[in-house]
């Protein structure tokens, strides 16, 4: 009947923008990255993966071949954070609730090793040089 | 829990310790002080907060043990680790978490459902005034509908609810909901800001968004009206919707909850089968002690009805124990001198005794908990598409929602839709599309189904070791099958014994100077004589004189007679002629079994046959196997002519003889280059490559142990026959499909219900979904496929 209004474009415009920005928020905006740190004794590598809606840090760079100790502190008691997997590992452990546990893996070569919770919605890496 | 450290030194073990008592620092520095010192120990640290120590130690040094009683000397308690109990205790932890979750999601569910009832008469005043006005009817269609049907009914029973002014109801409606989100679905939206904040999106972004758009828009509608008006737009409020999608959705996560719960039943299955003390001989008395302070070599009794406690082997006594609940063999098995037990099985009506063997995480019943638990925390390969969704689905379907959103408007305006209904209707829409997208049902698919089947699998002594596995087994075209010890008994046993016509020798003397006679030799055909006789209970002489022929058998004296056990060569070396028996030692030869002449006295007097004869179940296997459309292959070791005996016996496809075990290993390869998807069943002691070669290698228990751990293989069967093999594949099979059916109806959902949400069928059929239908769609969806995953748990022995 009538032609698109000004109201039309405006609406159109600000659909656009926002479907942008959640493909880039949710895609591609940059995620923490940490070092675990190592101890020269045992050659093992520790660090701490906060658990609160997702893994903080998500990225996690390790050296291969030598063990990795990952302390979970899940910090919430949402259900879609009970469970870790390492696939490669055959791994699944259940992290109680306003708890630390400790997971531990070697990874055998340098590469990135996947981690995620039950329901593969959380994600985090360990990469693995 | 011990773990061997993969880059350490091969002789550091390493253990974790649960240690009770410590209060301060200086409890947890003076025990790792104490353990530092301790001779054997590589390294150790305690753990305050997490109650624990953890002790890299040298094997050969130190144990365990001694580590635990090191930390009980410091004047804290201590106890032994063993896997299975840690698996346990985590499960327990869960059960735990899991059954204050739901009750958690029950009581909030109850509670917003009745807010969501009440909410939604007190919004009938409200929607039949804003009816009356200028847009005329009320954009949700399931609304509308209720509106219809209920207001007669409302106007009836409690008219003063109409007379309310329509602000005082907005604003007590206003109330209510603020206080349900607050509330009762206070956790979607903390979840969903703490995802966020990580770049990430799930379930609780979409409710979130979608509750949180409907609830600011109801709330400028009641707080300020003019906003709308001046843009020619009806102030609607949404708040009945907000309270029941809450409801809706807390009822399905409370049953959701509820049925994941059920899915780790077999554990706390085998969990209960471990009891916690044990009855053991201690300076000459028995006495009951915890079950972690039995120790290797300890006499163990059992009475009978008892459970066994540990691993063991039996020194006295005797009895039939119920091992169902650990290999599936339905009967129970006798146990005599000799025999090995396992813990957790059920002692029948004897009594005995036993020595311990194997303890804490090397136990058997503790293996298998950590192979199933292993193959739980495994992933199928099918659920990489599964992955591959859910990693991107919410923020599309954000996306979709924002599409939705700007098509209807554009589209309602265009047509000529006076701008307030095209923004209710197209923010409708949107909500609509972000409440009945399900990201959970898709993740829930295939680790359900591998959780139930997994613990299926235990109960019925099949331990699949991973998703991939099951996988193979369900995609499975031909089964290659060893044939001693996996078709067949693997052990000689005596089948025949035929006396000559013309001898006056009673029967059991001939069967005792036989077995006397081979009593002396130690060849396996010999064994199996000397059992034939102590199962008749045949008194066995002593034998002189005893003479070994290679390849031809066995001579001696026996009392006063002379006695010759072995081949026509033998008998011709003797001058003994044996042609009255010559047939009946071809015939049995045919059959695949060893005939042996007997000759006493130099006079031929009789022939005893000695074959591995096949098991009891192999041929029912064999044809259900052929009923599945798989076909069998049987590879073996030994001589053609006894090879097609048993391949005849026991009706498999085909058969290849004389195969040393590269050879076994080369023909797997050449069924594969063919084309076919092979599994390798054998006893995993000599066929271990073949069965590492293989697409699914599977290893049988053997009788004379039940090694559950067998490195090569992908399926232990904790029972020595076939059968096993056949319900592993099933297993397998039903597995596969539950979770085809899983991922299926998952992503069916989400690309129906998502489409028809937006409005998709609303230009031809001019059909829209409420939100509200939206959310009972979404919560009912994840519940129904944990349900189907569940149904595994009914899977029959048939």
């Amino acid at each position: 009947m009538n032609i698109m209004s000004a109201t039309d474009w405006l609406v159109i415009a600000a659909g656009i923008a926002a479907v942008l920005w959640v493909n880039w928020y949710f895609f591609f905006a940059d995620r923490g990255t940490a070092s675990a740190s190592s101890s020269s004794a045992t050659g093992r590598q520790d660090i701490t993966v906060i658990v609160r809606g997702g893994y903080d840090p998500a990225t996690i760079r390790v050296k291969a071949g030598r063990p990795v100790r990952l302390a979970f502190d899940r910090q919430e008691t949402a259900s879609c954070s009970e469970e870790i997997v390492f696939p490669d590992f055959n791994l699944r452990k259940f992290l109680p609730a306003h708890q630390r546990t400790i997971v531990e893996v070697t990874p055998p070569r340098a590469g990135t090793y996947e981690f995620m919770c039950g329901m593969s919605m959380l994600h985090g890496r360990l990469i693995a040089e | 829990m011990t773990a061997r450290m993969a880059n350490a030194p091969d002789a550091v073990d390493k253990v974790v310790i649960p240690v009770t008592g410590m209060t301060c620092a200086a409890c947890e520095a003076r025990i790792q002080r104490t353990l530092r010192k301790t001779p054997g120990v590589v390294d150790a640290s305690v753990n305050l907060m997490m109650g624990n120590a953890t002790v890299a130690f040298d094997p050969s040094a130190t144990s365990p043990e001694t580590l635990v009683d090191t930390i009980r000397g410091t004047g804290y308690g201590a106890e032994v680790p063993s896997a299975d109990r840690s698996a346990f205790e985590e499960q327990e932890a869960r059960d735990r978490a899991q059954e204050d979750e739901f009750r958690e999601l029950k009581t909030k569910a109850i509670a917003s459902g009745i807010v969501g009832a009440i909410a939604m008469i007190v919004s009938m005043p409200l929607m039949a005034a804003a009816s009356h006005g200028a847009q005329g009817t009320v954009a949700d269609p399931f609304m509308r509908w209720v509106m219809t049907s209920l207001t007669p009914v409302l106007r009836d029973a409690v008219p003063w609810l109409y007379s309310i002014p329509t602000t005082i109801l907005s604003y007590g409606l206003l109330l209510i909901t603020l206080a349900t989100m607050a509330w009762a679905g206070r956790h979607f939206y903390t979840r969903a800001w703490a995802s966020f904040r990580h770049h990430a999106a799930d379930m609780n972004t979409l409710i979130a968004i979608g509750t949180g758009a409907a609830f600011i828009y109801s709330l400028i509608a009641t707080v300020a009206p003019t906003f709308f008006t001046s843009h020619g737009v009806q102030p609607d409020v949404y708040y009945e919707a907000v309270v029941i999608i809450i409801a809706l959705i807390l009822t399905g996560n409370a049953f959701e909850a509820r049925a994941k719960r059920q899915t780790a039943t077999a554990l706390r299955a085998l969990a209960r089968l471990q009891p916690k003390t044990a009855r053991v001989v201690r300076d000459e008395r028995e006495i009951d002690v915890a079950i972690d302070q039995v120790r290797r070599g300890d006499l163990v009794v059992v009475r009978p009805g008892e459970r066994v406690p540990a691993d063991g082997e039996v020194i006295s006594g005797q009895s039939a124990v119920d091992e169902s609940m650990l290999t599936g063999e339905s009967l129970p098995v006798e146990k005599q001198v000799g025999a090995r037990v396992i813990g957790g099985t059920i002692n029948g009506t004897g009594s005995f005794r036993y020595r311990a063997t194997t303890l804490g995480a090397d136990s058997v019943l503790a293996q298998i908990v950590k192979l199933m638990r292993d193959a739980q925390g495994s992933r199928a390969p099918i659920q990489k598409l599964a992955d591959r969704v859910s990693a991107v689905f919410v923020p599309i379907v954000i996306s979709i929602a924002v599409v939705t959103f700007v098509v209807w408007f554009v589209a309602l305006h265009a047509s000529g839709t006076v701008g307030g209904a095209a923004v209710v209707r197209a923010f409708a829409a949107a909500v609509a599309v972000l409440i009945i997208a399900c990201p959970c049902a898709m993740g829930l698919a295939v680790p359900t189904a591998v959780m139930v089947s997994s613990g299926k699998g235990a109960e019925l002594g099949i331990l699949v070791k991973g998703g991939a596995a099951l996988q193979r087994a369900g995609d499975l075209t031909t089964v290659v099958v060893d044939k001693t010890g996996t078709v067949t008994e693997g052990r000689p046993t005596v089948t025949d014994l035929i006396q000559a016509a013309d001898v006056s020798l009673p029967r059991e003397e001939l069967v005792s100077l036989v077995a006397s006679l081979e009593r002396a030799s130690e060849h396996p055909l010999a064994d199996a004589i000397v059992r034939y006789a102590n199962d008749q209970r045949v008194t066995l002489g002593s034998t002189e004189n005893f003479h070994s022929i290679t390849g031809r058998g066995t001579t001696g004296t026996v009392g006063a007679r002379r006695v010759a056990v072995g081949n026509e060569a033998l008998m011709a070396a003797l001058g003994v002629p044996a042609t009255s028996l010559t047939s009946a030692a071809e015939r049995l030869s045919a059959e695949g079994k060893t005939p042996m002449y007997i000759a006493v006295d130099a006079v031929l007097a009789g022939l005893i046959a000695v074959a591995d004869p096949i098991k009891p179940t192999s041929r029912a296997a064999i044809a259900e196997l052929h009923a599945m459309g798989l076909e069998v292959v049987m590879l073996t070791g030994d001589n053609k002519r006894t090879a097609d005996a048993i391949a005849r016996e026991a009706r498999v496809d085909s058969v290849v003889a004389d195969m040393l075990p590269e050879a076994k290993v080369a023909e797997i390869a050449r069924l594969q280059a063919a084309g076919r998807v092979v599994a390798m069943v054998g006893d995993g002691i000599n066929d271990g490559a073949a069965i590492a070669r293989s697409d699914v290698g599977f290893a049988i228990a053997t009788s004379r142990g039940t090694d559950v751990a067998v490195e090569a293989a992908d399926v232990a069967l904790m029972r020595g026959d076939l059968d096993g093999v056949v319900q592993a594949i099933r297993l397998s099979r039903r597995t596969m499909r539950t979770m085809k059916q899983n991922l299926f109806w998952a992503f069916v959902y989400n690309v129906v219900g998502i489409p028809v949400a937006a409005g998709a069928l609303y230009p031809v059929f001019g059909i829209l979904l409420s939100p509200i239908l939206a959310s009972a769609a979404m919560a009912f969806s994840s519940v129904s496929v944990v349900s189907n995953s569940l149904r595994l748990r009914r899977f029959k022995v048939a």
